[in-house]
């Protein structure tokens, strides 16, 4: 029995949520009194296996496959299914990335169970692993207990420090997978990006973002005079930009941009996770919502609870004064 | 082409959140319910692909009683006809029952394309798609932003992070979890509503379906989150909390 760290990469280049992935399985390999390992899949991956095994664990199951070299659900679970029947381990550990939420809950249904999703902690009740998870969007947590082995989770981006690499200490062991060109259904094309960038939030000081709150496209304007007052970049979370209200290109988030400027204030944002890991970042967190539970609340260092309607115009002529 | 539609009914979004006695869930008494957003997306996509390539789409729910509701309103939008899987449950349901019970109810169906949101805003699991496509032998794929038939195959673009994403070429028959946004809503019309209360609703309760109903996942008790940073609420008038605000961010802070 052991833990199993699932890492993940793309073109031999890894997700650094991997490394979070293996802290997470350090704790709870420590709570089931098992030993940690890692595993990490794709085509001629030597080298990042014998990379991965600086990071304290005591073994590297390299899946290596040809048919790995570009990520199919049906090549990726059905390679997993083959080393968790091997291995028997107690809980194999993702780290919640998209990838992970495509193959990781039908490797898991193959043993029938489900997948603990989105862990933000992992606590022990004896030598038992509880998983902390998140609800309605982060409003609630909920501690879960899966049954017995094999158990499978992913933890949230953020929720695990990595740490850092040291010497290579542990074995690589190749898992020998089996697989048929004829099982993979799914046909990927190569990943791209939509348009170039315009707008590079990423070097943004200053952002002022926007959400839900503001109800109606007419409205952004109260909080675009904001951002001109202070010479910030406009944001905005995701459904603002499904709604076609500003350009794609503005979105901040897991599936926008990720963005660490001075000041970041969320005007009518409830927070959830999805925007939350692309802001949290910031040095200094302003939230104004008219909900004082919104999530939102909990990762600013300060927080209007009121009308933002009400509120924003208010900023604009006290920072206008504060300007001179 | 016969599309089933899988949706959930969930607490509504301003629902305020009180728990309930044993602290596993929340009171009921207090909560209004809504169609899971991104399940209203995946409702949208299958009726913009029957009106472009005909065919059928049928609503699948599980859920107790109230989840009646939130199939006739599906009706109302233009589905065909509905499974309603009757469950007892009060609380949260288990992931796996529940996308054991849906696979059990679409099975025969066989339908050439099976769409549901990409997760659920209440539990939050993100999987009963994919667990569905995996019992019913389907391929699938996740975070689809797009959806385009081809000649006895689709061709979808999924969501990948950081902006990036990916075209990707299924056979059929096809599970696909579908992001928000990806079309413009359409409001039930009146002649809609009116025609809903015609359509067939097929009830099944669960105890027909034969299911393994062991629980995969307990939760043992639901919580608020304890705040992880220190923050500074601010109270008094819009114009009092906007002079703070901005002498804290001047003098405390130091950040503009």
């Amino acid at each position: 029995m052991s833990v199993i760290a699932v890492l993940e990469q793309a073109d031999h280049q890894w997700n650094r949520l991997s490394f979070e992935a293996i802290e997470a399985g350090r704790k709870a390999a420590q709570i089931q009194n098992v030993p940690l390992e890692a595993a990490i899949f794709g085509a001629g991956i030597e080298s990042l296996a014998r990379e991965a095994a600086g990071y304290g664990v005591s073994k590297v199951w390299a899946l290596d496959h040809e048919l790995l070299q570009n990520y199919t659900p049906d090549g990726y679970a059905a390679a997993l299914e083959q080393l968790v029947k091997r291995e028997e381990p107690s809980l194999i550990l993702f780290p919640h990335t998209y990838q992970v939420r495509d193959y990781a809950p039908k490797v898991a249904a193959r043993f029938g169970k489900a997948l603990a999703s989105d862990v933000v902690d992992i606590r022990a009740d004896g030598s038992e692993a509880i998983f902390v998870r998140q609800l309605f969007q982060g409003k609630l947590n909920a501690d879960v207990k899966l049954g017995g082995p094999p158990q499978f989770a992913s933890v949230q981006a953020g929720a695990f420090r990595s740490v850092p690499v040291g010497p290579a200490a542990a074995p690589v062991e190749q898992v020998g997978v089996q697989l048929e060109g004829s099982a993979i259904r799914s046909k990927p094309e190569t990943p791209f990006r939509e348009t170039q960038r315009t707008v590079d939030l990423g070097a943004a000081n200053i952002i002022v973002s926007v959400g839900r709150g503001i109800k109606e496209k007419e409205n952004i304007s109260v909080v675009e005079e904001l951002a001109n007052v202070l010479h910030a970049e406009l944001g905005a979370s995701r459904p603002i930009c499904d709604n076609g209200w500003l350009p794609m290109e503005r979105q901040v988030g897991s599936s926008g941009q990720s963005v660490s400027p001075k000041l970041y204030l969320a005007v009518g944002i409830s927070g959830a996770i999805q925007h939350l890991v692309g802001m949290k970042g910031a040095k200094t967190i302003v939230a104004i919502n008219k909900d004082e539970n919104a999530p939102i609340f909990e990762t600013a260092d300060y927080g209007i609870a009121g009308d933002l309607f009400e509120v924003v115009p208010a900023l604009v002529e006290e920072f206008k004064k504060a300007q001179g | 082409m016969k599309i089933v539609v899988s949706v959930k009914q969930v607490p509504a979004r301003d629902s305020s959140l009180r728990l309930n006695r044993d602290g596993k869930w929340l009171e009921e008494a207090d909560l209004s319910f809504e169609i899971n957003e991104p399940d209203a997306y995946a409702l949208e996509e299958a009726l913009q692909l029957k009106e472009k390539l005909g065919g059928e789409v049928v609503v699948v729910s599980a859920g107790p009683e109230r989840t009646l509701q939130t199939v006739r309103e599906a009706l109302a939008k233009g589905a065909d006809r509905a499974i309603h899987v009757v469950t007892e449950e009060r609380g949260a349901m288990d992931v796996f029952i529940t996308a054991q019970l849906l696979a059990k109810a679409i099975e025969p169906e066989s339908p050439d394309l099976v769409l549901t949101g990409l997760q659920s805003d209440d539990l939050g699991y993100g999987q009963t798609g994919v667990i569905m496509a995996e019992l019913l032998g389907f391929a699938h794929a996740t975070i689809v932003m797009e959806v385009e038939p081809q000649n006895g195959s689709f061709r979808v673009k999924r969501e990948l992070e950081n902006g990036w994403y990916q075209y990707v070429v299924l056979p059929l028959p096809a599970v696909l979890t579908v992001q928000s946004g990806i079309k413009k809503l359409r409001y039930a019309t009146l002649m809609g509503i009116k025609k809903a209360k015609t359509k067939e609703v097929k009830s099944i309760p669960v105890s027909l379906l034969g299911i393994d109903a062991a629980p995969r996942m307990t939760i043992e008790r639901v919580y608020a989150p304890r705040r992880s940073k220190q923050t500074q609420m601010l109270s008094g008038s819009p114009q009092e909390m906007a002079r703070q605000l901005v002498e804290k961010l001047r003098f405390e802070a130091r950040v503009i």
